[in-house]
Protein backbone atom coordinates (compact mmCIF):
# COMPACT_ATOMS: atom_id res chain seq x y z
CA UNK A 1 0.00 0.00 0.00
CA UNK A 2 1.61 3.48 -1.30
CA UNK A 3 0.51 5.14 2.01
CA UNK A 4 2.05 3.03 4.46
CA UNK A 5 5.16 3.11 2.32
CA UNK A 6 5.08 7.02 2.59
CA UNK A 7 4.32 6.97 6.33
CA UNK A 8 7.14 4.31 6.85
CA UNK A 9 10.00 6.30 5.04
CA UNK A 10 9.77 8.70 8.04
CA UNK A 11 10.97 5.70 10.69
CA UNK A 12 14.03 5.14 10.91
CA UNK A 13 14.55 9.19 10.15
CA UNK A 14 14.56 12.09 12.22
CA UNK A 15 13.11 15.10 11.99
CA UNK A 16 15.13 18.28 11.21
CA UNK A 17 14.06 19.70 14.12
CA UNK A 18 15.06 17.30 16.06
CA UNK A 19 18.77 17.72 15.52
CA UNK A 20 19.79 19.42 18.62
CA UNK A 21 22.13 22.16 16.31
CA UNK A 22 20.08 25.13 16.76
CA UNK A 23 20.25 28.88 18.83
CA UNK A 24 20.28 27.37 21.94
CA UNK A 25 19.87 23.91 21.72
CA UNK A 26 21.74 22.53 24.85
CA UNK A 27 18.22 24.29 26.26
CA UNK A 28 16.04 24.36 23.14
CA UNK A 29 14.50 21.85 21.94
CA UNK A 30 12.02 23.53 19.02
CA UNK A 31 10.50 26.17 17.95
CA UNK A 32 7.43 25.42 16.78
CA UNK A 33 4.80 28.32 15.21
CA UNK A 34 0.76 27.78 14.06
CA UNK A 35 -1.24 29.14 12.23
CA UNK A 36 -5.43 28.66 12.42
CA UNK A 37 -6.61 29.38 9.10
CA UNK A 38 -10.62 27.97 7.17
CA UNK A 39 -11.94 28.14 3.97
CA UNK A 40 -14.58 30.99 3.19
CA UNK A 41 -17.05 29.03 2.16
CA UNK A 42 -17.76 25.92 4.71
CA UNK A 43 -18.88 26.09 7.66
CA UNK A 44 -16.19 25.30 10.57
CA UNK A 45 -15.26 21.60 11.02
CA UNK A 46 -17.46 20.59 13.83
CA UNK A 47 -20.71 22.36 12.01
CA UNK A 48 -19.38 21.17 8.83
CA UNK A 49 -21.40 18.02 7.26
CA UNK A 50 -19.29 14.53 6.04
CA UNK A 51 -19.95 15.63 2.92
CA UNK A 52 -18.58 19.08 3.32
CA UNK A 53 -15.32 17.68 5.18
CA UNK A 54 -14.69 15.28 2.47
CA UNK A 55 -14.35 18.29 -0.26
CA UNK A 56 -12.60 20.27 2.30
CA UNK A 57 -10.06 18.00 2.59
CA UNK A 58 -10.00 17.18 -1.32
CA UNK A 59 -9.72 20.74 -2.24
CA UNK A 60 -7.01 21.72 -0.12
CA UNK A 61 -5.00 18.34 -1.31
CA UNK A 62 -5.84 19.74 -4.57
CA UNK A 63 -4.21 22.83 -3.84
CA UNK A 64 -1.48 21.50 -1.70
CA UNK A 65 -0.42 19.79 -4.51
CA UNK A 66 -0.12 22.28 -7.18
CA UNK A 67 2.36 23.95 -4.95
CA UNK A 68 5.68 23.08 -7.17
CA UNK A 69 8.31 23.26 -3.93
CA UNK A 70 6.01 20.80 -2.15
CA UNK A 71 5.72 17.99 -5.03
CA UNK A 72 7.35 15.91 -2.52
CA UNK A 73 5.07 16.26 0.79
CA UNK A 74 3.35 13.54 2.07
CA UNK A 75 -0.23 13.75 2.32
CA UNK A 76 -1.71 11.45 4.64
CA UNK A 77 -5.80 10.68 5.02
CA UNK A 78 -5.80 10.18 9.03
CA UNK A 79 -9.64 8.42 9.19
CA UNK A 80 -7.45 5.49 7.51
CA UNK A 81 -4.59 4.82 9.72
CA UNK A 82 -3.62 2.38 12.24
CA UNK A 83 -4.08 3.59 15.43
CA UNK A 84 -0.16 2.92 15.61
CA UNK A 85 0.15 5.15 12.91
CA UNK A 86 -1.68 8.19 14.20
CA UNK A 87 -0.31 7.86 17.34
CA UNK A 88 3.71 7.84 15.90
CA UNK A 89 2.55 11.23 13.86
CA UNK A 90 1.50 12.31 17.65
CA UNK A 91 4.95 11.38 19.08
CA UNK A 92 6.41 13.07 16.03
CA UNK A 93 4.20 16.34 16.76
CA UNK A 94 3.32 16.24 12.87
CA UNK A 95 -0.29 16.24 14.10
CA UNK A 96 -2.21 16.95 17.00
CA UNK A 97 -3.81 14.73 19.78
CA UNK A 98 -7.34 16.16 18.77
CA UNK A 99 -6.64 15.24 14.93
CA UNK A 100 -5.32 11.60 15.94
CA UNK A 101 -7.92 10.91 18.36
CA UNK A 102 -10.90 12.93 16.25
CA UNK A 103 -13.51 11.44 13.68
CA UNK A 104 -14.77 11.66 10.22
CA UNK A 105 -12.34 13.00 6.65
CA UNK A 106 -9.32 14.75 8.14
CA UNK A 107 -5.58 14.79 6.42
CA UNK A 108 -2.08 16.05 7.30
CA UNK A 109 0.41 17.05 4.50
CA UNK A 110 4.28 16.40 5.97
CA UNK A 111 7.08 17.58 4.45
CA UNK A 112 9.56 15.09 3.82
CA UNK A 113 12.12 16.74 6.24
CA UNK A 114 9.11 17.67 8.34
CA UNK A 115 10.24 21.55 8.46
CA UNK A 116 6.49 21.65 8.43
CA UNK A 117 3.07 20.30 8.14
CA UNK A 118 -0.35 20.88 7.81
CA UNK A 119 -3.40 19.55 9.83
CA UNK A 120 -6.79 19.24 7.11
CA UNK A 121 -10.32 19.52 9.41
CA UNK A 122 -8.84 19.23 13.00
CA UNK A 123 -10.11 22.03 15.04
CA UNK A 124 -9.83 24.71 12.01
CA UNK A 125 -9.95 23.27 8.31
CA UNK A 126 -6.12 24.13 8.14
CA UNK A 127 -3.55 23.94 11.38
CA UNK A 128 -0.36 25.05 9.65
CA UNK A 129 2.97 24.01 11.62
CA UNK A 130 6.23 24.68 11.07
CA UNK A 131 8.88 22.99 13.48
CA UNK A 132 12.61 24.28 13.66
CA UNK A 133 15.56 23.06 15.52
CA UNK A 134 16.74 24.96 18.82
CA UNK A 135 15.50 29.10 19.33
CA UNK A 136 14.86 30.03 15.56
CA UNK A 137 11.68 31.99 16.14
CA UNK A 138 11.88 34.50 14.04
CA UNK A 139 13.30 32.12 10.88
CA UNK A 140 10.35 29.96 11.92
CA UNK A 141 7.64 33.02 11.46
CA UNK A 142 9.45 33.91 8.07
CA UNK A 143 8.99 30.09 7.10
CA UNK A 144 5.14 30.06 8.14
CA UNK A 145 4.48 33.46 6.41
CA UNK A 146 5.47 32.43 3.47
CA UNK A 147 4.30 28.57 3.41
CA UNK A 148 0.35 30.96 4.05
CA UNK A 149 1.49 32.84 1.05
CA UNK A 150 1.52 30.52 -1.01
CA UNK A 151 -2.02 28.95 0.55
CA UNK A 152 -3.68 32.43 0.23
CA UNK A 153 -2.90 32.90 -3.15
CA UNK A 154 -4.95 28.95 -3.83
CA UNK A 155 -7.84 29.32 -0.87
CA UNK A 156 -9.89 31.57 -0.08
CA UNK A 157 -9.60 32.16 3.97
CA UNK A 158 -12.40 33.53 6.38
CA UNK A 159 -11.32 36.49 7.30
CA UNK A 160 -12.44 39.82 8.37
CA UNK A 161 -11.49 43.77 8.84
CA UNK A 162 -11.96 43.99 12.57
CA UNK A 163 -10.99 40.85 13.70
CA UNK A 164 -8.76 39.33 11.11
CA UNK A 165 -8.40 35.35 10.53
CA UNK A 166 -11.74 34.25 11.77
CA UNK A 167 -11.04 30.95 13.68
CA UNK A 168 -13.78 28.15 15.36
CA UNK A 169 -12.62 29.02 18.87
CA UNK A 170 -12.56 32.68 19.68
CA UNK A 171 -9.05 32.34 21.59
CA UNK A 172 -7.24 32.04 18.41
CA UNK A 173 -9.22 34.58 16.12
CA UNK A 174 -7.08 37.50 14.76
CA UNK A 175 -3.55 36.52 13.68
CA UNK A 176 -4.49 32.65 14.75
CA UNK A 177 -0.92 32.35 15.51
CA UNK A 178 0.78 30.43 18.39
CA UNK A 179 4.65 30.33 18.55
CA UNK A 180 5.58 27.36 21.00
CA UNK A 181 9.39 27.36 22.37
CA UNK A 182 9.60 23.71 23.88
CA UNK A 183 12.52 24.11 26.94
CA UNK A 184 14.10 21.55 28.82
CA UNK A 185 14.92 22.71 32.26
CA UNK A 186 16.24 20.46 34.60
CA UNK A 187 17.86 22.79 36.75
CA UNK A 188 15.18 25.34 37.60
CA UNK A 189 12.92 22.40 38.52
CA UNK A 190 15.73 20.51 40.70
CA UNK A 191 16.19 23.94 42.28
CA UNK A 192 12.66 25.19 42.93
CA UNK A 193 13.08 28.45 41.00
CA UNK A 194 10.87 27.40 38.12
CA UNK A 195 7.66 28.27 40.10
CA UNK A 196 9.19 31.81 40.44
CA UNK A 197 10.43 32.21 36.83
CA UNK A 198 6.60 31.34 35.79
CA UNK A 199 4.88 33.44 37.77
CA UNK A 200 7.47 36.52 35.94
CA UNK A 201 6.30 35.33 32.94
CA UNK A 202 2.60 35.51 33.56
CA UNK A 203 2.47 39.17 34.19
CA UNK A 204 3.31 39.03 30.25
CA UNK A 205 0.68 37.27 28.55
CA UNK A 206 3.04 34.43 28.07
CA UNK A 207 1.67 30.78 28.86
CA UNK A 208 3.88 27.94 29.92
CA UNK A 209 2.83 24.40 29.96
CA UNK A 210 4.00 21.27 30.92
CA UNK A 211 4.72 18.21 28.79
CA UNK A 212 2.77 14.96 29.54
CA UNK A 213 4.08 11.61 28.92
CA UNK A 214 1.84 8.57 27.98
CA UNK A 215 -0.16 8.28 30.88
CA UNK A 216 -0.69 11.68 31.32
CA UNK A 217 1.27 11.92 33.76
CA UNK A 218 3.29 15.08 34.45
CA UNK A 219 6.79 15.24 32.73
CA UNK A 220 8.38 17.63 35.45
CA UNK A 221 11.74 18.94 32.87
CA UNK A 222 9.95 20.09 29.78
CA UNK A 223 8.07 23.25 29.59
CA UNK A 224 6.18 25.14 26.85
CA UNK A 225 6.31 29.17 26.80
CA UNK A 226 3.85 30.52 23.78
CA UNK A 227 2.24 33.35 22.84
CA UNK A 228 -1.40 33.65 24.75
CA UNK A 229 -3.11 36.39 23.02
CA UNK A 230 -3.52 35.99 19.23
CA UNK A 231 -5.90 39.77 18.50
CA UNK A 232 -5.16 43.11 18.91
CA UNK A 233 -0.98 42.56 17.91
CA UNK A 234 0.91 41.96 14.62
CA UNK A 235 2.22 38.55 13.82
CA UNK A 236 6.00 40.32 14.10
CA UNK A 237 5.19 41.82 17.78
CA UNK A 238 4.23 38.29 19.07
CA UNK A 239 6.93 36.63 17.67
CA UNK A 240 9.11 39.46 19.02
CA UNK A 241 7.61 38.91 22.70
CA UNK A 242 8.17 35.26 22.49
CA UNK A 243 12.14 35.74 21.08
CA UNK A 244 12.87 38.43 23.90
CA UNK A 245 11.38 36.23 26.60
CA UNK A 246 12.38 32.96 25.86
CA UNK A 247 16.40 33.91 26.38
CA UNK A 248 15.48 35.22 29.93
CA UNK A 249 14.45 31.47 30.62
CA UNK A 250 17.23 30.34 29.41
CA UNK A 251 19.45 32.75 31.02
CA UNK A 252 18.03 31.59 34.67
CA UNK A 253 18.70 27.87 33.70
CA UNK A 254 22.03 28.78 32.53
CA UNK A 255 22.57 30.01 36.35
CA UNK A 256 20.52 27.11 37.98
CA UNK A 257 23.02 24.50 35.77
CA UNK A 258 25.81 26.71 37.14
CA UNK A 259 24.91 27.19 40.62
CA UNK A 260 24.13 22.80 40.97
CA UNK A 261 27.71 22.36 39.24
CA UNK A 262 29.42 25.02 42.00
CA UNK A 263 27.55 23.83 45.01
CA UNK A 264 26.70 19.76 44.55
CA UNK A 265 29.25 18.34 41.65
CA UNK A 266 29.56 15.24 43.48
CA UNK A 267 25.80 14.99 44.13
CA UNK A 268 24.77 16.05 40.70
CA UNK A 269 27.19 13.85 38.38
CA UNK A 270 26.49 10.50 40.83
CA UNK A 271 22.73 11.47 39.32
CA UNK A 272 23.32 12.07 35.53
CA UNK A 273 25.77 9.20 36.19
CA UNK A 274 23.20 6.78 38.09
CA UNK A 275 20.20 7.99 34.97
CA UNK A 276 23.02 6.97 32.38
CA UNK A 277 23.35 3.25 34.16
CA UNK A 278 19.85 2.61 34.43
CA UNK A 279 19.17 3.50 30.84
CA UNK A 280 21.93 2.11 29.48
CA UNK A 281 21.85 -1.42 30.97
CA UNK A 282 17.91 -2.21 32.23
CA UNK A 283 15.93 -5.05 31.18
CA UNK A 284 12.71 -3.69 30.98
CA UNK A 285 11.78 0.45 31.34
CA UNK A 286 8.63 2.49 31.02
CA UNK A 287 8.39 5.40 28.73
CA UNK A 288 7.89 7.63 31.95
CA UNK A 289 10.94 6.17 33.48
CA UNK A 290 12.80 6.56 30.48
CA UNK A 291 11.94 10.22 29.81
CA UNK A 292 13.04 11.19 33.32
CA UNK A 293 16.24 9.47 33.41
CA UNK A 294 17.01 10.62 29.59
CA UNK A 295 16.19 14.24 30.93
CA UNK A 296 19.32 13.66 33.60
CA UNK A 297 21.41 12.68 30.59
CA UNK A 298 20.63 15.34 28.67
CA UNK A 299 21.60 18.18 30.94
CA UNK A 300 24.82 15.69 32.34
CA UNK A 301 25.74 15.75 28.68
CA UNK A 302 25.24 19.85 28.17
CA UNK A 303 27.04 20.20 31.39
CA UNK A 304 30.14 17.66 30.13
CA UNK A 305 29.88 15.19 32.88
CA UNK A 306 28.75 12.70 30.16
CA UNK A 307 31.17 12.72 27.23
CA UNK A 308 30.39 9.72 25.23
CA UNK A 309 27.18 11.31 24.13
CA UNK A 310 25.66 14.02 21.81
CA UNK A 311 22.93 15.79 22.24
CA UNK A 312 21.47 14.78 18.76
CA UNK A 313 21.54 11.29 19.95
CA UNK A 314 19.59 11.86 23.01
CA UNK A 315 16.96 13.90 21.14
CA UNK A 316 16.32 10.99 18.83
CA UNK A 317 15.65 9.23 22.11
CA UNK A 318 13.15 10.74 23.19
CA UNK A 319 11.11 10.25 20.25
CA UNK A 320 12.05 6.60 19.44
CA UNK A 321 11.58 5.16 22.91
CA UNK A 322 7.77 6.30 22.67
CA UNK A 323 5.06 3.64 22.36
CA UNK A 324 4.31 4.15 18.40
CA UNK A 325 7.73 4.71 17.60
CA UNK A 326 9.19 1.67 18.87
CA UNK A 327 6.93 -0.45 17.38
CA UNK A 328 7.07 1.23 14.34
CA UNK A 329 10.45 0.51 14.79
CA UNK A 330 10.46 -3.21 15.49
CA UNK A 331 7.97 -3.32 12.71
CA UNK A 332 5.09 -4.91 14.74
CA UNK A 333 2.47 -4.09 17.50
CA UNK A 334 3.46 -4.99 21.19
CA UNK A 335 1.86 -4.62 24.25
CA UNK A 336 3.04 -1.99 27.30
CA UNK A 337 5.26 -5.39 29.03
CA UNK A 338 6.93 -5.86 25.51
CA UNK A 339 7.41 -2.71 25.01
CA UNK A 340 9.20 -2.00 28.14
CA UNK A 341 11.65 -4.67 26.97
CA UNK A 342 11.86 -3.37 23.95
CA UNK A 343 12.20 -0.41 25.01
CA UNK A 344 15.72 -1.18 27.29
CA UNK A 345 16.95 -2.99 24.41
CA UNK A 346 16.75 -0.24 21.74
CA UNK A 347 18.44 1.77 24.81
CA UNK A 348 21.37 -0.12 25.62
CA UNK A 349 22.21 -0.66 21.80
CA UNK A 350 21.98 3.15 21.21
CA UNK A 351 24.14 3.83 23.95
CA UNK A 352 26.95 1.08 23.88
CA UNK A 353 30.00 3.24 23.76
CA UNK A 354 31.61 3.31 20.55
CA UNK B 1 -12.33 36.22 48.52
CA UNK B 2 -8.89 36.41 47.41
CA UNK B 3 -7.46 35.76 44.10
CA UNK B 4 -5.46 31.88 44.29
CA UNK B 5 -2.69 33.79 42.39
CA UNK B 6 -1.93 36.96 44.40
CA UNK B 7 -3.46 39.57 46.47
CA UNK B 8 -6.06 40.98 44.28
CA UNK B 9 -10.24 40.44 44.90
CA UNK B 10 -11.37 36.79 42.90
CA UNK B 11 -13.89 37.87 40.69
CA UNK B 12 -13.99 34.68 38.85
CA UNK B 13 -15.05 31.64 39.91
CA UNK B 14 -14.30 28.80 38.12
CA UNK B 15 -15.29 25.04 38.17
CA UNK B 16 -13.77 22.67 36.66
CA UNK B 17 -15.95 19.73 35.83
CA UNK B 18 -13.49 17.55 33.78
CA UNK B 19 -11.28 16.94 36.51
CA UNK B 20 -10.28 13.37 37.74
CA UNK B 21 -11.15 13.42 41.05
CA UNK B 22 -14.19 14.88 41.08
CA UNK B 23 -15.08 19.06 40.38
CA UNK B 24 -12.47 21.75 40.97
CA UNK B 25 -12.99 25.26 42.41
CA UNK B 26 -10.75 27.99 41.44
CA UNK B 27 -10.93 31.50 42.08
CA UNK B 28 -8.92 33.89 39.91
CA UNK B 29 -8.65 37.67 39.50
CA UNK B 30 -9.76 39.03 36.59
CA UNK B 31 -6.04 39.29 35.16
CA UNK B 32 -4.77 35.19 36.80
CA UNK B 33 -8.31 34.19 35.02
CA UNK B 34 -7.43 35.71 31.59
CA UNK B 35 -4.10 33.63 31.77
CA UNK B 36 -5.70 30.71 33.48
CA UNK B 37 -8.52 30.01 30.63
CA UNK B 38 -6.23 30.93 27.57
CA UNK B 39 -4.18 28.24 28.86
CA UNK B 40 -6.52 25.79 28.51
CA UNK B 41 -7.42 27.07 25.20
CA UNK B 42 -5.15 24.95 22.96
CA UNK B 43 -5.26 21.52 23.92
CA UNK B 44 -7.50 21.06 26.72
CA UNK B 45 -11.45 21.05 25.83
CA UNK B 46 -13.02 24.51 25.73
CA UNK B 47 -14.87 24.00 28.93
CA UNK B 48 -13.04 26.59 30.29
CA UNK B 49 -13.69 29.44 27.86
CA UNK B 50 -17.56 28.60 28.15
CA UNK B 51 -17.50 28.85 31.87
CA UNK B 52 -15.94 32.48 31.53
CA UNK B 53 -18.53 33.22 29.24
CA UNK B 54 -21.23 32.13 31.03
CA UNK B 55 -20.05 33.46 33.75
CA UNK B 56 -19.83 36.68 32.06
CA UNK B 57 -23.05 36.82 31.04
CA UNK B 58 -24.71 35.71 33.95
CA UNK B 59 -23.23 39.01 35.44
CA UNK B 60 -24.41 41.05 33.08
CA UNK B 61 -27.80 39.41 32.40
CA UNK B 62 -30.87 38.35 33.69
CA UNK B 63 -32.27 34.98 33.53
CA UNK B 64 -34.73 36.20 30.94
CA UNK B 65 -32.14 38.17 28.54
CA UNK B 66 -29.86 35.04 28.98
CA UNK B 67 -32.71 32.43 27.72
CA UNK B 68 -33.15 35.13 24.84
CA UNK B 69 -29.39 35.43 24.07
CA UNK B 70 -29.13 31.62 24.16
CA UNK B 71 -31.79 31.00 21.39
CA UNK B 72 -30.31 33.42 18.96
CA UNK B 73 -29.51 31.21 15.84
CA UNK B 74 -26.92 31.94 12.96
CA UNK B 75 -29.05 31.91 9.79
CA UNK B 76 -26.18 30.41 7.80
CA UNK B 77 -25.04 27.46 9.93
CA UNK B 78 -27.65 27.39 11.90
CA UNK B 79 -25.63 27.16 15.28
CA UNK B 80 -27.48 28.84 18.36
CA UNK B 81 -25.43 30.66 20.85
CA UNK B 82 -26.59 28.26 23.94
CA UNK B 83 -24.47 25.76 21.88
CA UNK B 84 -21.96 27.99 21.33
CA UNK B 85 -21.55 28.42 25.22
CA UNK B 86 -21.81 24.44 25.87
CA UNK B 87 -18.86 24.18 23.22
CA UNK B 88 -16.99 27.05 23.46
CA UNK B 89 -16.71 26.40 19.52
CA UNK B 90 -18.67 28.65 16.81
CA UNK B 91 -19.89 27.22 13.67
CA UNK B 92 -19.05 29.30 10.85
CA UNK B 93 -17.40 32.58 10.12
CA UNK B 94 -20.63 34.46 9.73
CA UNK B 95 -21.05 33.81 13.75
CA UNK B 96 -18.42 36.39 14.35
CA UNK B 97 -21.01 38.85 12.70
CA UNK B 98 -24.33 36.96 14.02
CA UNK B 99 -23.29 37.49 17.65
CA UNK B 100 -20.79 40.47 17.55
CA UNK B 101 -21.99 42.47 20.38
CA UNK B 102 -22.47 39.50 22.70
CA UNK B 103 -18.47 38.13 21.65
CA UNK B 104 -17.14 41.48 21.66
CA UNK B 105 -16.67 41.37 25.62
CA UNK B 106 -15.77 37.77 25.64
CA UNK B 107 -12.78 38.74 22.81
CA UNK B 108 -11.95 41.73 24.94
CA UNK B 109 -11.45 39.20 28.48
CA UNK B 110 -9.27 37.00 26.30
CA UNK B 111 -7.74 39.15 24.11
CA UNK B 112 -7.36 42.74 26.03
CA UNK B 113 -8.06 43.84 22.06
CA UNK B 114 -10.79 43.81 19.98
CA UNK B 115 -9.32 44.67 16.59
CA UNK B 116 -6.76 43.03 14.22
CA UNK B 117 -3.67 44.43 13.72
CA UNK B 118 -1.27 42.12 10.89
CA UNK B 119 -1.43 40.24 8.06
CA UNK B 120 -4.49 40.17 6.13
CA UNK B 121 -5.17 38.00 2.71
CA UNK B 122 -4.52 39.73 -0.90
CA UNK B 123 -7.24 38.24 -2.44
CA UNK B 124 -10.42 39.67 -4.13
CA UNK B 125 -13.07 37.75 -1.74
CA UNK B 126 -11.68 39.00 1.43
CA UNK B 127 -14.53 41.41 1.53
CA UNK B 128 -16.57 39.92 4.35
CA UNK B 129 -20.27 40.31 2.51
CA UNK B 130 -18.03 37.95 -0.19
CA UNK B 131 -17.40 35.66 2.48
CA UNK B 132 -20.72 34.78 3.56
CA UNK B 133 -22.23 34.92 0.17
CA UNK B 134 -19.82 31.97 -0.79
CA UNK B 135 -20.58 30.13 2.36
CA UNK B 136 -24.26 30.62 1.73
CA UNK B 137 -23.98 29.51 -1.51
CA UNK B 138 -22.27 26.60 -0.53
CA UNK B 139 -25.22 25.76 2.21
CA UNK B 140 -27.76 26.36 -0.64
CA UNK B 141 -26.01 23.62 -3.06
CA UNK B 142 -26.22 21.10 0.09
CA UNK B 143 -29.70 22.13 0.23
CA UNK B 144 -30.74 21.76 -3.53
CA UNK B 145 -28.83 18.39 -3.53
CA UNK B 146 -30.79 17.29 -0.68
CA UNK B 147 -34.02 18.00 -2.28
CA UNK B 148 -32.86 16.32 -5.79
CA UNK B 149 -33.04 19.78 -7.60
CA UNK B 150 -29.71 18.56 -9.52
CA UNK B 151 -30.23 21.21 -11.73
CA UNK B 152 -29.98 23.68 -9.68
CA UNK B 153 -27.26 22.23 -7.49
CA UNK B 154 -24.77 22.19 -10.90
CA UNK B 155 -25.49 25.71 -11.33
CA UNK B 156 -24.06 27.05 -7.67
CA UNK B 157 -21.59 24.25 -7.97
CA UNK B 158 -20.54 26.55 -11.27
CA UNK B 159 -20.44 29.53 -9.77
CA UNK B 160 -18.15 28.40 -7.12
CA UNK B 161 -16.10 27.21 -9.16
CA UNK B 162 -15.16 30.11 -10.80
CA UNK B 163 -14.94 32.03 -7.55
CA UNK B 164 -12.24 29.34 -6.65
CA UNK B 165 -10.94 30.64 -9.91
CA UNK B 166 -10.55 34.13 -9.18
CA UNK B 167 -13.10 34.86 -11.95
CA UNK B 168 -14.04 39.10 -11.26
CA UNK B 169 -16.95 38.85 -13.43
CA UNK B 170 -18.99 36.54 -11.08
CA UNK B 171 -19.52 38.70 -8.73
CA UNK B 172 -21.44 41.03 -10.91
CA UNK B 173 -23.77 38.21 -12.08
CA UNK B 174 -24.50 37.90 -7.72
CA UNK B 175 -25.31 41.56 -7.49
CA UNK B 176 -22.20 42.08 -5.50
Amino acid sequence: MLLAVELNDLVGKCGQWLRGAGPESDIVISTRIRLARNLAEFPFVRRATSDERAQITKLVRKKVESVPQWADNLFLNVEGMTEVDRQFLVERQLMSLELADGTGDRAVAIEPEERFSIMVNEEDHLRIQVMCSGLDVQNAWQRIDEIDDLLQERLNFAFSEQLGYLTACPTNVGTGLRVSVMLHLPALVVTREIEKVFRSLQKINVAVRGLYGEGSQFMGDFYQISNQITLGRSEEDLVQTVSEVVPRVIEYERKARQFLLHESEQDLHDDVSRAYGILSTARKISSEETLHYLSKVRMGVNLGLINALDISTINKLFIHTQPAHLQKLCGHEMTTADRNIERAKYLQESLKTK
Amino acid sequence: MKCQHCEKPATFHITELIQPNGPVKVHLCEDHARIYLAQGSEESPPNALASLLAKQLKLEQTAEQLAKLDKKTCPVCGISFAEFRQAGRLGCAYDYECFKDDLEPLLVNIHGAKLHKGKRPNRTTGAPDRQHRLLQLRREMQDAIGKEKYERAAEIRDLIRRIDEGDPTVWDELGQ
